[in-house]
């Protein structure tokens, strides 16, 4: 047990580590852009027309001419308190934007990881476990193709076909234009969230069959299925009582790793389809030059991330028996 | 089974001639159009594709399929680059981290921990901003950000040559690391170095696509696949569905090139799936 508590504790103090880089290379990277705030934002016309004054105003509003080191202890001294900033396109406390695209994107990227990853460990147990056959063919044929695709081109795709063509579903937004908040539905928030939820399962999906597809040709090849099917097991059987329990611990692994790439995919089709959920307010901030919202999206995402490879070492010693007594060894 | 005229090993490197090929040709068919690429003629505006413009025309008139191929010549030269440029990282960082001792073993994997946590679109972003946006800053973030994964595998390659035979006693021969490294090492962990490059265009290609289509990337004038395809999606609503799906097929079709010339490659340079 006391073992238990070490490991765990030192994986939190290794994730707050890294979050504490991640935000130090983030900074770093917005405080050498060249990127003119005052330019991208008000426009060079708008600007050749202020007086002095205005424009020095402006200039203490973005941040310009702060010595960067300063300016990161300062933010980082506030994040720590939990004010990360307020977002000068927003005009808002960034903690309160960052919460409110969390809470959009949230069902998305949870719907899509779920999706995404029953749907493909199931397909890539199957295909595995029929290896060679017309079904492991079209699994694997349909995960290549799939990883070879862009995931904003199929988004606009989809996009064409069902809400342009078909017509039976919307273009894009969460809830439907000129309603106000209180009455939206639940059915429209389900509305609007299929396409972009189905473009992320559906290219969610390649990446955990073929790694579930590959391990389960190798238990099929095993001693012990050998030897179930000597003592006449059936599929189902050997697939419940052998081949389920050794391929879901990789599959797990590898989904709780795979957040960030989910994560990296609703950015494009959140932008597709106009869904105002964090990954949209990342692509506004950055071509916005919104730097304490780029950067409170990059920690919290980062944070994330981190987690879900937190959560994958933890399951490790869960769902494995053998790490599980053994806990000392790991 | 089915009785092949061509053994695994024929075919495979056939698979792999037509891919390196069709790719080759896709490059320069590219430069070589790429003047007709941005040739504007108002009198033949969104066209439906015809036996004369077999992808169609954009609002200005531009022949969808030669500005597709100068896209995806401009993509596969950004790859190149920066998938050359990553791996050879990736192959230093890696050998570094597995022979120079802890120190610089935990730096490496440190860093590479770090690049990984952020989301990669997020990352390229951030390096995309930091270099002011624009081709430069596409290229030094797709170079950036995809050497991590290849320099795992190799790190731990070499973590594993360490404890050969041959190594060890080339050590207690006398050979310095780095000697060590270059004459024993890296020939050993070439074939890999080799697959896991042509491995990292997709990624590279399709990062790039992406990376231009939110807006970061290559300006609205140059032709790019992802300025192709975010400008179609203005389109859509209009039914001039030909500007998005055919760019974005060929696009398809180039990434799964890539993919198919690196796993036949490794499939050739590994010989005990050669035949399967």
């Amino acid at each position: 047990m006391k073992t238990h508590m070490f490991f765990l504790g030192k994986q939190g103090i290794r994730m707050l580590l890294l979050l504490v880089c991640v935000s130090i290379a983030a900074f770093f990277l917005v405080s050498v852009s060249p990127v003119d705030p005052l330019q991208a934002n008000v426009g060079q016309a708008a600007l050749g027309s202020m007086s002095p004054e205005q424009i020095e105003k402006l200039e203490a509003y973005w941040g310009v001419g702060e010595p960067p080191v300063q300016r990161f202890l300062a933010w980082a001294s506030d994040f720590f308190r939990g004010d990360m900033g307020i977002s000068l396109l927003y005009r808002r406390p960034v903690s309160g934007v960052i919460a409110e695209k969390f809470a959009n994107s949230i069902w998305l990227l949870a719907i899509a990881w779920v999706v995404s990853g029953v749907l493909g460990f199931c397909l890539g147990a199957l295909s595995g476990m029929k290896q060679g056959t017309w079904i492991d063919r079209l699994v694997k044929g349909y995960s290549l193709l799939i990883a070879s695709t862009p995931a904003f081109w199929l988004a606009l795709v989809l996009l064409m076909v069902f809400a342009v063509w078909l017509k039976i579903l919307p273009v894009g937004l969460s809830v439907p234009i000129g309603m106000e908040a209180a009455g939206v539905t639940l059915a429209d928030r389900v509305r609007h969230a299929i396409l972009p939820a189905l473009t992320l399962s559906i290219t969610g999906v390649s990446n955990i069959a073929l790694h579930t597809r590959e391990k389960m040709i190798d238990i099929c090849e095993s001693d012990y299925v050998l030897f179930a099917r000597a003592r006449g097991e059936s599929n189902w059987s050997i697939f419940k009582n052998h081949g389920f329990r050794n391929a879901i611990l990789p599959a797990l692994t590898l989904q709780f790793a795979s957040i960030s790439e989910i994560f990296g995919g609703s950015v494009l089709v959140e932008e597709i389809f106009s869904y105002p959920g964090l990954g949209q307010a990342a692509v506004t901030a950055g071509i916005g030059s919104d730097v304490p919202l780029l950067l409170g999206i990059t920690v919290i995402s980062a944070a994330i991330v981190f987690g879900g490879n937190l959560i994958a070492n933890i399951l490790y010693g869960l769902v494995d028996p053998r790490i599980r007594r053994g806990g000392g060894s790991l | 089974m089915r009785t092949h005229v061509l053994n695994g090993r024929v075919r495979t490197a056939l698979w792999f001639s037509l891919a390196v090929l069709f790719l080759a040709l896709i490059t320069i068919l590219g430069l070589v159009f790429a003047r007709e690429a941005v040739v504007t003629d108002f009198s033949r505006k969104n066209l439906p594709p015809s036996s004369a413009c077999i992808f169609g025309t954009d609002w200005m008139g531009r022949d969808m399929f030669v500005r597709t191929l100068a896209g995806l010549s401009m993509s596969i030269r950004i790859g190149l680059l920066a998938a050359g440029v990553s791996a050879l990282l990736a192959l230093l960082l890696g050998i570094l981290s597995a022979t120079m001792g802890k120190a610089v073993d935990s730096a490496v994997t440190w860093v590479i921990d770090l690049v990984m946590g952020i989301p990669h679109i997020l990352l390229l972003i951030l390096i995309s901003y930091a270099c002011g946006k624009g081709f430069r800053g596409v290229v030094i973030g797709v170079t950036l950000t995809h050497w991590t994964s290849l320099a795992r595998v190799i790190r731990g390659e070499v973590l594993q040559l360490k404890e050969a035979p041959y190594i060890k006693v080339a050590g207690k021969l006398g050979l310095r690391p780095w000697q060590i490294a270059w004459k024993h090492m890296v020939p050993h962990l070439f074939p890999q170095f080799l697959v896991g490059l042509i491995l990292l265009f997709p990624h590279a290609i399709l990062h790039e696509a992406s990376i231009t289509f939110l807006g970061f990337g290559l300006s609205p004038e140059q032709p790019a696949i992802g300025v192709i395809l975010s400008e179609s999606m203005q389109y859509l609503a209009m039914g001039k569905w030909w500007l998005a799906v055919f760019p974005g097929l060929l696009l398809v079709l180039t990434v799964a090139l890539f993919d198919v010339a690196g796993e036949s490659l490794r499939k050739l340079l590994d010989p005990g799936s050669a035949h399967a």
